[in-house]
């Protein structure tokens, strides 16, 4: 809640939705919050930037659904058709990649999570450049509060995936090394 | 030997083994303040920051796996990705294929690519539900159908001969299964099992489902239900292994069954990995069940399974026995697979066997009657798929398998790809078989004979 009230505050929701607009009137509105470039600089909000089509199809669809529950999102997919599903992955999935988090690096933290990422295997499902493949999020280089929110919400179920999938894998995880996978694939190149 | 007498020793192993791959996996239950790294940090990353990491010299758990560069360290207990090969590039193309998420525009299923005998005839029932799952039937002639990816239950009305789509239930969390009697449909979901009385009244009414049982385990893996009604009027319905290949507690891997007011319930077969489907013998009454074995064993072993019950308590051997003769090559050992009971068919390698029905109309020739139709949902885990059909189960008069072959096919296509995907099947009163597909979000109508046109259309 108070991630969405702090998003709020910075004026990312321009308007709430108009079930007439178009796809690319409601574009704007978008990358209000997600970034124009692909690159989210609102907390906790994610990049989307080179995101998979199938899996943003997905997300949209659970969104509009309800079956995936984050107020602007639930509110924003409503009304839509699924060939506006369709068209928003597209669009999103053509956005620049985002950039890596920047400035100094803790390589004890970095190896923690490379060990994890071994152990747990996420690059079988992510890829290892973690770009991600259909249904199967790019999460390389994805905003650290983000990736922490999305593990978190696997691990205590509050996120139901579309698929069971991360709910089997992040069950043995714990919380200081969901911290430390978040640190390291906001930072992947 | 019966699952249920070596429980105590059962839950004992499982509690070894969960502590010893905790051992062996070191990270997993580290202090919050200062996990130690683990033993196959790659040497590009030298970690010799300021504090935590105090060398290893004799740390109990990582020494272990210290000397071992080359393999991956054990993976969590229970992971999906338990038996896989690390080194193999064929083993890593393969994951399970998604299903579109979105239903198939009518016009656009592949209507011409599905195929079926000579004299039979496949046409387009329903299209627009989302992943399309299992389905019942009441006696106006609705059809109902669950989901396991989407939230919904689906009508499909039959009303004044036109047919038509509507969503019955949302919000709902995985429900596959689907029953109906005497004017209630049952649903169950992912860990409850719920009725909706008069349903047929309340179609349009959202009605809200009423929850009769939730005793039940809330994993995933294997988690989503069949459900169907005998012909003692009770609701039955597995809980499936959790896991690929997993020993587990006394209350996974087997069928249940209850009253109707969700009461009295019993466990009544034992060793299920995971079965989708099952339906009665209508001339013995004996229950028939698919069960789907293990991945990552090999390309071709073991065989999903077509199984029989004869008598409450048995049971079929998983995750000790597959297929009847093949020890698991991890949990075999101190198992003998003549303790189980072996199935009466194999369905095939990895095939996916879901929904089968007993075929008891009379539109079908007469060599069709009360045999069974699978449907084989498909297989992810084979380089070269397998399935994607509805297969044809011949019985001889003592209710064993005389043959399995395919019969209506096309699902899966020669290029290795799916262009739908089949997941149960449902006798019409017309003598017609529905079949529903969860890649297309539709469902299929067979029938026989000239006139081929859908009633209602």
């Amino acid at each position: 809640m108070r991630s969405f009230a702090a998003v709020l505050a910075l004026g990312c929701f321009v308007a709430l939705p108009a079930s007439a607009q178009t796809v690319k009137e409601r574009l704007p509105t978008c990358l209000a919050c997600h970034g124009e470039n692909g690159r989210s600089q609102n907390e906790n909000v994610p990049s989307l930037g080179a995101q998979q089509a199938f899996y943003v199809t997905v997300q949209l669809l659970m969104f509009r659904e309800r079956m995936r529950v984050a107020d602007p999102m639930n509110d924003m997919t409503k009304g839509l058709s699924d060939d506006d599903l369709q068209n928003f992955a597209d669009i999103i999935s053509k956005l620049p990649a985002p950039q890596p988090a920047s400035g100094p690096v803790d390589d004890a933290r970095i190896a923690r999570a490379q060990a994890l990422v071994e152990q747990n295997r996420c690059n079988f499902c992510h890829l290892p450049n973690f770009a991600g493949q259909q249904n199967v999020p790019r999460i390389a280089a994805q905003r650290e509060d983000y990736l922490v929110k999305a593990l978190r919400g696997y691990k205590d179920n509050s996120r139901h995936g579309y698929d069971a999938s991360m709910a089997d894998v992040i069950a043995p995880i714990t919380d200081p090394q969901i911290l430390d996978l978040a640190y390291y694939i906001a930072r992947v190149k | 030997m019966n699952r249920r007498v070596p429980r105590g020793t059962l839950l004992a192993a499982t509690l070894a083994l969960l502590a010893t791959t905790a051992l062996a996996q070191q990270p997993q239950d580290a202090p919050a303040q200062a996990p130690a790294p683990a033993a196959t940090v790659p040497a590009a990353t030298p970690a010799p920051e300021p504090a935590p990491a105090p060398a290893p010299a004799p740390a109990p758990a990582p020494v272990a796996a210290a000397p071992a560069p080359a393999a991956p360290p054990a993976l969590p207990p229970g992971s999906p990705l338990i038996g896989r090969p690390d080194s193999n590039p064929a083993a890593a193309k393969l994951a399970p294929v998604p299903s579109p998420p979105l239903a198939t525009a009518e016009n656009k299923l592949p209507l011409d690519k599905l195929k079926a005998p000579k004299g039979f005839n496949i046409e387009v029932y329903a299209a627009g539900m989302p992943n399309a799952r299992s389905m019942a039937l009441d006696e106006k002639g609705t059809v109902f159908v669950g989901s396991r990816l989407q939230d919904k239950v689906y009508a499909i009305t039959n009303r004044d001969g036109k047919r038509q789509v509507h969503v019955l239930v949302s919000g709902l969390y995985r429900p596959n299964g689907v029953a109906y009697k005497n004017g209630t449909l049952y649903i169950a979901e992912l860990s409850q099992i719920s009725k909706i009385d008069n349903v047929e009244d309340q179609i349009d009414k959202s009605p809200k489902p009423v929850v009769i049982y939730n005793d039940l385990p809330k994993d995933e893996a294997h988690g989503w239900k069949f459900l169907a009604i005998g012909p003692d009027s009770k609701l039955y319905f597995e809980v499936g292994q959790p896991g690929n290949n997993v020993l587990h507690d006394e209350n996974h891997g087997q069928l249940r069954r209850m009253n109707l007011d969700g009461t009295g319930v019993e466990k009544i077969a034992f060793g299920i990995r995971n079965t989708v489907g099952f339906d009665w013998n209508p001339k013995t009454h004996e229950l028939y069940f698919t069960d789907n074995g293990r991945d990552w064993m090999s390309e071709d072993l073991p065989n999903d399974e077509l199984n029989r019950i004869t008598k409450l308590g048995e049971d079929f051997g998983e995750p000790y026995c597959h297929q009847g003769n093949i020890p698991d090559p991890e949990w075999g050992w101190g198992h003998d697979c003549k303790d189980y009971v072996p199935p009466i068919a194999l369905m095939g390698p990895h095939a996916a066997a879901l929904g089968m029905r007993f075929y008891t109309g009379t539109m079908f020739p007469a060599e069709y009657r009360d045999q069974i139709f699978v449907a084989r949902h498909g297989s992810w885990n084979k380089t070269k798929k397998f399935g994607g059909d509805i297969a044809l189960v011949k019985l001889n008069k003592d209710g064993s398998v005389k043959s399995v072959e395919p019969f209506i096919t096309g699902f899966l296509q020669p290029d290795n790809n799916y262009v739908a995907r089949p997941v149960d099947v449902m006798n019409m009163p017309d003598g017609s078989m529905l079949i529903s597909d969860d890649w297309n979000g539709a469902v299929w109508r067979v029938t026989y004979g000239p006139n081929k046109k859908v009633a209602g259309r």
